[in-house]
C-alpha cells in the first residue's frame, strides 16, 4: 500500500488555513518528497467550514484524505475540530485551537453549540488543546494565530526545525517576519 | 525546475510555455486562478483580459485564433453554457493559431448552482477534450492542447474538476516556446459559416473526428498499465488518482487523458485482457455509455453514484469489498456552518431592508446569493447569471400589478454587465414596471476580487475607461435611476419603497464597496452598551459577529469577527451599539 503522511487542516473561512497548508506543502517539497495540497476556494470561504488536505510521501495519488486516514488534524476552531474527528486515524494526533466561532444556525438560535468539545475530544483521541489566540497576542498580533498553530503542528511531524524556519521565511513578508517567527516558536515549544 | 503548483496555475504555466498570445475569460470558481495567473506573465508576451462574459471571451478567442495567434479562454462548467454558441460553430471553422478552451467542472458543487458534466459538450460540438489528473498533467496537457489544435485544425477543450483545479502538486516547469502570430489570409469557405460553406465544413469535422479516434487509440495521453490482474479499471482525471490510491497494483488501468473522442480498439483490447472491468468516472456515465455502445461488458453507475465526488475508500469498497478504516463519529448532531455574508458586507444592508419590507426578490449569482440564508432569508430565486432581471420580467408579465409592487430583482455589478443588462433592455422594450437593484460593490466579489468593466481597472490593475452604470441604464431607456448607500438603512428603505410602488421601470444602484477590498477601512469594532433592551433587531442582520446568549438573552459582539462597519448601530432602535476604539480590539 501507499505510505503517505496525511494532514488535515480545518477551520472557518477567513481564518488563514490556506497559509498553513501552503507552508506545509513547501516544507514537504523542500525535503524532496512528493506532495499534494487540496484547497477550498469560492463560496465556502465566506465564513463556512473549510477543509484543506496536505499529503506527502514517496508518491501521492489522491489529494484528498478519507475518513479514518488523517495522521494529524490541525483545527483552527473547536466545532470544526469536532466535525473533522471522523477523519482522524486510530492513534492520530489532534491539535485544536481553543476558539469558538458561532456558526449562523447557532447565532440565530436554531441550534446549540455543543458543550465541552475540548473535553470530549481529549477523551477519545490524542489531543492538544491550546489558546493559540493568546499566544499570537503574546507574539505581537492576534492575526499570527495560524503561524502559532503551524508551530504546534511542526513539533508533531518530525521535520527539522530549520526546514520550517526556511519555509516561513520564504512565505511571509519581511516586515511581519519577526512577529511570525515569535509566533512559530511559541507554538513549536508549546507543551501539551 | 520543480514547483508546487495549483492545477490552475499549472494550466497557466502550460499556456505560457506554449507561447499563448491572448487569454480572455470571465471569472468562475473553480477556474478563476488560471486567468489570474496568466496576468502574472509579461504583458509584451501575452495579452490577458477579463471579458464581460464568457461568450464575449470565447468570441474574442475565435478572433485571435483566426488572426493567427495562440489563444485561450477559461471558464467554469456553467460558463461553458454561455460560450457554447461560439464553440459549436468554431468546431466547423477550425483555427488559425491554436485555440484552447479550459472548462472546470465542480462535482460536489463546492461553489456552483448545478453539477453538469462538460464532457457532453465535447461530444455534442465534436471538439476533442483532454483531461489531466494532476498539476503536472495540467501543464503538459495544456501545451499539448495547443499543438493538437493546430495539427487537427480544431479548437480543443481542456477539462478540469475542482480537485484538479484547486489541488497543488509537483510540476516540472519549463521555458516559453515562442510561436509567431501566423500570417492572416482571407479564407471565406473556412471562416464564413453561411449554409453553403458550413455544409462543406461539416464534412471536414466528421473526417477530423475519424482521425482523432485513430489518435485516441494510440497516443501518449491514453495509457494502459498492465499489472497482470483480473480486474481492469477504465478511468480518467481525478478518478484515476482515487483509483490508484485505493487499488494500487491490484488491478490493471486504462487511463484516458483524451476523453473525447474516445478510443475504440484500445478499450476493446483492454477489456479482452481483464475478467471484470469497472469504469470509474465522477458524474455522468460518459465513458461507460461509449463502452456499452461498443458492446463491452463493463460495470459502472450500477455500483458508482451519479452524484458528487468520489473518494478512494468508496472505490476500495466497491471494487475490493474492503471496509473503510475505523473512525470516531461524534455522538451528537453538529450544527452546520454554511457560508455567510462577511462582517461588513454591503449586501447585508440591502437584504435587511428587503426582508423588512417582505418583498419577493428575484436573485442572481454572486456573494449576494447568500441573502437566501437565515436569518436574512430574503431571496426567492437563483438560477443563472443575469436571470434576476429577465426572470423578474417574466414574473411580472403573468402576475397582477399588485404582485409586481412587491417584486424586485437584485444583481451584482459584474453580473449585471455579464448578462443582466440585456434583461433590462427587455424590461424597457416590453414595458415592465419593475425595480432592479444593482448591488454595486465595486468588484467581482464571490470569485475573489476580479476587475470588471465597471471598476475602471484592467486585470493587470491598470486604469481604463469605466462603464458608468447610471449612464448605461439611462441610455437604454430607464428613466428612474437612483443611487443609494445600503448602509444608510433608513434612506435606503425609503427609496426602495418609493421605487417599488412606482408604476414605471426603475433601477436602484446600491453602492458600497466590498468590505474585503484593501481600500475599505472601517475603524475599531462595535460593542453593545447597557442601553440594550434585548429586542434582537440587530440579530436580524445575520452578522457573524453578533450573537445572543440563549440563557440570559444578552447580545454580544465578537471583537475578533467585527470589522467596525457600524451597520448595526443604525439598525438598533435604542442607540445601544457604539464603537469601541482600536486599542481595545487588539487586546
Amino acid at each position: 500500500m501507499n505510505h503517505t503522511t496525511n494532514i488535515m487542516i480545518v477551520g472557518v473561512g477567513g481564518q488563514g488555513t490556506l497559509l498553513a497548508s501552503r507552508i506545509l506543502g513547501n516544507v514537504a517539497l523542500s525535503l524532496g518528497l512528493d506532495v499534494k495540497v487540496s484547497e477550498v476556494h469560492g463560496m465556502s470561504q465566506r465564513g463556512g467550514s473549510v477543509v484543506t488536505y496536505v499529503k506527502y510521501g514517496d508518491t501521492v495519488h489522491s489529494p484528498i484524505i478519507d475518513r479514518g486516514e488523517a495522521d494529524i488534524i490541525l483545527a483552527f476552531e473547536l466545532l470544526e475540530a469536532y466535525r473533522a474527528l471522523p477523519w482522524l486515524k486510530t492513534g492520530g494526533k489532534l491539535i485544536v485551537n481553543d476558539q469558538r466561532i458561532n456558526p449562523m444556525p447557532v447565532i440565530t438560535g436554531a441550534t446549540d453549540y455543543p458543550d465541552r468539545i475540548a473535553q470530549t475530544l481529549t477523551e477519545c483521541a490524542d489531543t492538544t488543546v491550546l489558546d493559540a489566540l493568546a499566544l499570537a497576542a503574546r507574539a505581537g498580533n492576534i492575526k499570527a494565530v495560524n503561524v502559532v498553530l503551524i508551530g504546534v503542528m511542526a513539533q508533531n511531524t518530525g521535520i527539522p526545525y530549520e526546514v520550517w524556519v526556511q519555509a516561513i521565511q520564504g512565505t511571509v513578508p519581511p516586515k511581519f517576519l519577526e512577529i511570525n517567527m515569535r509566533a512559530f516558536d511559541l507554538g513549536y515549544h508549546h507543551k501539551k | 525546475m520543480k514547483k508546487l503548483l495549483l492545477g490552475n496555475a499549472a494550466v497557466a504555466q502550460g499556456a505560457y510555455e506554449a507561447g499563448v498570445h491572448f487569454v480572455s475569460s470571465y471569472p468562475g470558481t473553480p477556474s478563476t486562478e488560471i486567468t489570474e495567473c496568466m496576468a502574472t506573465y509579461p504583458e509584451d508576451e501575452v495579452f490577458v483580459e477579463w471579458a464581460p462574459n464568457e461568450k464575449v471571451a470565447a468570441e474574442a478567442v475565435v478572433g485571435a485564433s483566426i488572426a493567427g495567434g495562440r489563444a485561450m479562454s477559461c471558464c467554469k462548467h456553467v460558463g461553458l453554457n454561455v460560450m457554447a454558441d461560439a464553440l459549436f460553430t468554431m468546431s466547423y471553422t477550425g483555427v488559425g493559431g491554436g485555440a484552447v478552451f479550459c472548462v472546470a467542472d465542480d462535482p460536489g458543487m463546492h461553489s456552483s448552482q448545478n453539477e453538469q458534466d462538460s464532457r457532453h459538450y465535447a461530444k455534442a460540438a465534436k471538439i476533442p477534450m483532454l483531461e489531466p489528473s494532476d498539476s503536472n498533467e495540467c501543464l503538459t496537457y495544456t501545451k499539448a492542447a495547443f499543438d493538437l489544435s493546430e495539427a487537427y485544425d480544431t479548437p480543443v477543450f481542456l477539462r478540469l474538476t475542482t480537485r484538479i483545479a484547486h489541488s497543488q502538486s509537483v510540476v516540472e516547469v519549463g521555458q516559453r516556446e515562442e510561436h509567431a502570430v501566423k500570417e492572416y489570409k482571407r479564407n471565406i469557405p473556412k471562416y464564413v459559416m453561411m449554409p453553403a460553406m458550413a455544409i462543406g465544413r461539416h464534412v471536414v469535422v466528421e473526417q477530423r473526428t475519424e482521425k482523432l479516434i485513430d489518435l485516441a487509440n494510440d497516443c501518449p495521453y491514453n495509457t494502459v498499465e498492465d499489472n497482470g490482474a483480473d480486474i481492469g479499471i477504465i478511468t480518467s482525471g481525478i478518478a484515476y488518482q482515487y483509483a490508484k490510491e485505493a487499488l494500487g497494483d491490484q488491478v490493471n488501468y486504462c487511463k484516458l487523458g483524451l476523453v473525447w473522442p474516445l478510443p475504440t480498439t484500445l478499450l476493446s483490447d483492454f477489456c479482452k485482457k481483464c475478467k471484470t472491468v469497472y469504469v470509474i468516472e465522477e458524474l455522468d456515465p460518459f465513458i461507460e455509455e461509449h463502452c456499452r455502445a461498443m458492446g463491452l461488458a463493463v460495470i459502472g453507475k450500477e455500483k458508482f453514484s451519479l452524484l458528487g465526488e468520489y473518494t478512494p475508500s468508496r472505490i476500495r469498497s466497491v471494487v475490493l469489498g474492503k471496509e473503510p478504516p475505523a473512525s470516531i463519529v461524534p455522538k451528537e448532531a453538529l450544527p452546520s456552518r454554511p457560508p455567510v455574508l462577511c462582517p461588513g458586507c454591503p449586501h447585508r444592508g440591502t437584504f435587511y431592508v428587503l426582508q423588512k419590507l417582505g418583498l419577493t426578490v428575484s436573485g442572481d449569482i454572486g456573494c449576494y446569493t447568500l441573502g437566501a440564508v437565515a436569518p436574512l432569508s430574503s431571496l426567492d430565486t437563483c438560477i443563472c447569471m443575469g436571470a434576476a432581471v429577465s426572470a423578474a420580467h417574466g414574473m411580472s408579465k403573468v402576475k397582477s400589478p399588485e404582485f409586481n409592487q412587491t417584486l424586485v430583482s437584485v444583481i451584482g455589478d459584474s453580473t449585471f454587465l455579464h448578462s443582466g443588462v440585456t434583461g433590462l433592455m427587455d424590461m424597457v422594450y416590453n414595458q415592465s414596471a419593475n425595480t432592479v437593484i444593482i448591488l454595486d460593490n465595486s468588484i467581482t466579489g464571490m470569485t475573489g476580487h476580479q476587475q470588471n468593466p465597471a471598476t475602471g481597472k484592467t486585470i493587470r490593475g491598470k486604469a481604463t475607461r469605466q462603464v458608468d452604470l447610471i449612464e448605461l441604464c439611462r441610455a437604454i431607456g430607464v428613466e428612474h435611476v437612483t443611487v443609494a448607500d445600503p448602509f444608510d438603512v433608513k434612506n435606503f428603505e425609503r427609496i426602495v419603497k418609493t421605487e417599488v410602488a412606482r408604476d414605471a421601470l426603475s433601477v436602484i444602484i446600491a453602492q458600497r464597496p466590498c468590505a474585503l477590498l484593501k481600500s475599505v477601512k472601517y475603524e475599531g469594532h462595535c460593542r453593545i452598551t447597557d442601553k440594550c433592551r434585548r429586542c434582537k433587531m440587530c440579530m436580524k442582520l445575520g452578522c457573524p459577529a453578533i450573537s445572543i446568549d440563549k440563557q440570559s438573552g444578552s447580545v454580544h459582539i465578537d471583537a475578533t469577527q467585527c470589522n467596525g462597519c457600524g451597520l448595526c448601530i443604525g439598525v438598533c432602535p435604542f442607540g445601544a451599539i457604539e464603537k469601541a476604539d482600536e486599542e481595545e480590539h487588539d487586546k
